[in-house]
């Protein structure tokens, strides 16, 4: 659907900094353009359509998501990389008051440190988009991978 | 049986040769000895294909298998290979085929025991051409898996030498797979694909591996959930071949298992510990159990997460870890939700088992060149038997007096 320009440009706005946010490192900061109830999810395509619940990440609160971080830079041990975003084809399906639901693709690179470059993952974001008076933030997230194998690990957020 | 291209060093099973995990004629041996020889694969859960006509795709090693529900209620493995020129039969990972199964490169059909029903102008057309009459359809089936089943989970093997699966497995861990599995019945709740840039075997050994997994998997100490006064064990089976090994943190003396969590001192605390909010489902206290049939099946309970795992070889360097993550059709809400959670625990992204994807490949990379040189499996002795102390690699040393036996190495 059609919503006002500045309506559109804040959505746009939070998904680029959420890709920046993950592609520069600055994983602390994640957790925050999300709503404290929020659902984060990552789940393949192919479980999705079968209404199968278990995916990769099932966070349902944002202290889950605080968590991930803390285990990423503490407790887990995986190679050195990073992703690159890229976001494409936003579509605001449902907007109501002080939310929306968008559906937008993305792609995201892979690069290890010895400069290894795979196309990790594609697929669609489902979101549903609260707008506070802090502005818009994620109540949820959830990942829709396609490429159902996962190459080695799945460590930093898609 | 012919001995293999090299020969094991000195020391038994405690020691590996590093060609083992790079020796493409070593891995098409396996394809005979191992894979198509006297063991069992897993193939599906028996609840994935509940209708007559429902099929899965899968493997038995490299080999690609159809697992078919009959009409009479019973399940069928074929080769998902035409006899005619060899293409794959069915075609998706999953769908329903009615009656027969059929070719779509030459329409060669075939009904749900394998059996060839027809050949396109078998006859030929007004009378030139076709087949002749010394062909007989009943020499060209799909080749057939024996199938048996176990709580819920299916099993094929393609040797007429194998033991029965329940003698494959044996008492002891089928006892453990019984534990918890039971006969309650099976519901998927969902499946991930992971691919890991090593050897099979290399995989299979992570997961019989006992010392490894609180050095490596740093999230139960750095959260401070994994106790020192955790206690536990290992089964191994008496060829060495199939494992159990589980751990049970004891209660402390303020009650909660738990309790502490958020408050640890001298580290990080989870700002979230509904991830362990577990029941003690099978009322034993036993709070992670990972068990392996040889040779590339895994079953796992972690808390309230249950999971199957398959070790697809995918050439002599690569693996697919097929992830099939179970519930019970009685789980109630509290229970389903539970499962939901603590599958973040496990999988590709798992907060105890990411490593496990990676330090496979990293020890493929590092062996290169090194083929005359082993690795040490002497942690706990050189004996496969089982023990109380998990700081051991007594389930790898059976693992590989198992395989090697299969595999014609010398002892």
């Amino acid at each position: 659907m059609i919503v006002d320009v500045g309506t559109r440009l804040a959505i746009e706005d939070l998904f680029a900094r959420y890709a920046h946010t993950i592609d520069d490192d600055r994983l602390e900061e994640w957790p925050a353009l999300f709503t404290e109830d929020c659902l984060y999810q990552v789940i393949s395509a192919e479980n999705w359509a079968l209404k199968r619940p278990i995916g990769l990440i099932h966070c349902d609160n944002r202290a889950m998501l605080q968590d991930r971080v803390t285990s990423l830079r503490e407790a887990n041990i995986y190679e050195a990389q990073s992703y690159r975003h890229m976001l494409s084809a936003t579509l605001v399906t449902h907007f109501h008051r002080e939310e929306a639901r968008v559906v937008s693709n993305y792609q995201v690179t892979r690069i290890m440190q010895d400069g290894s470059t795979l196309l990790f993952s594609c697929g669609r974001y489902l979101d549903r988009i609260r707008f506070t008076k802090a502005g818009p933030l994620f109540a949820e997230r959830v990942v829709v991978y396609d490429n159902r194998r996962v190459d080695t690990l799945l460590a930093i957020p898609l | 049986m012919d001995a293999p291209g090299f020969a094991w060093p000195a020391g038994g099973n405690t020691r590996v040769p590093y060609r083992v995990y790079t020796d493409a004629e070593n891995h098409e041996l396996e394809k005979a000895r191992i894979f198509a020889g006297p063991s069992w694969g897993f193939l599906c859960a028996a609840t994935e294909i509940p209708e007559a006509g429902d099929y899965k795709t899968t493997f038995l090693g490299e080999v690609p298998v159809v697992v078919v529900r009959r009409r009479d209620g019973g399940i069928n493995a074929l080769v998902n290979r035409c006899s005619h020129r060899g293409s794959l039969v069915a075609l998706k990972n999953q769908g329903n085929t009615g009656s027969s199964l059929t070719c779509v490169y030459h329409s060669w059909a075939f009904d749900l025991d394998g059996n060839l029903q027809g050949v396109p102008f078998r006859r030929g057309i007004e009378g030139k051409g076709g087949m002749p009459e010394s062909f007989d359809l009943k020499q060209h089936g799909l080749k057939r898996l024996r199938v048996a089943e176990t709580c819920g989970l299916v099993f094929g093997t393609l040797s007429a030498e194998a033991p029965s699966l329940e003698e494959h497995i044996g008492e002891l861990i089928g006892g453990r797979m019984q534990r918890v599995l039971g006969n309650r019945k099976l519901k998927v709740l969902g499946t991930t694909s992971q691919v890991l840039h090593n050897n099979w075997k290399l995989y299979v050994e992570n997961t019989k591996d006992t010392y490894h997994a609180s050095l490596l998997h740093s999230f139960f100490s750095t959260f401070k959930i994994l106790r020192l006064t955790a206690t536990g064990g290992i089964h191994v089976s008496e060829g060495g071949g199939n494992h159990a090994s589980h751990s049970r943190n004891k209660q402390d003396t303020d009650g909660g298992e738990y309790v502490g969590l958020r408050s640890a001192i001298d580290g990080f605390g989870l700002q979230d510990a509904s991830i362990f909010g577990a029941r003690d489902e099978f009322g034993d206290g036993i709070t992670v159990q990972i068990l392996s049939v040889f040779p590339n099946f895994i079953l796992q309970q972690v808390h309230n997460s249950i999971a199957l795992r398959q070790v697809l070889p995918k050439g002599v360097d690569e693996t697919e870890l097929l992830w099939t993550f179970l519930g019970f059709e009685d789980d109630d809400e509290e229970m389903q939700r539970m499962r939901l959670k603590q599958a973040n625990l496990v999988g590709p992204a798992g907060y105890i088992s990411m490593e496990d994807g990676c330090v496979g490949g990293w020890v493929q990379r590092a062996i290169q060149g090194s083929e005359a040189d082993d690795s040490v499996v002497e942690m706990g002795g050189a004996g496969h038997a089982s023990s109380d102390s998990r700081v051991s690699e007594a389930s790898v040393r059976g693992f590989w007096n198992q395989y090697r036996g299969l595999m014609g190495f010398a002892p």
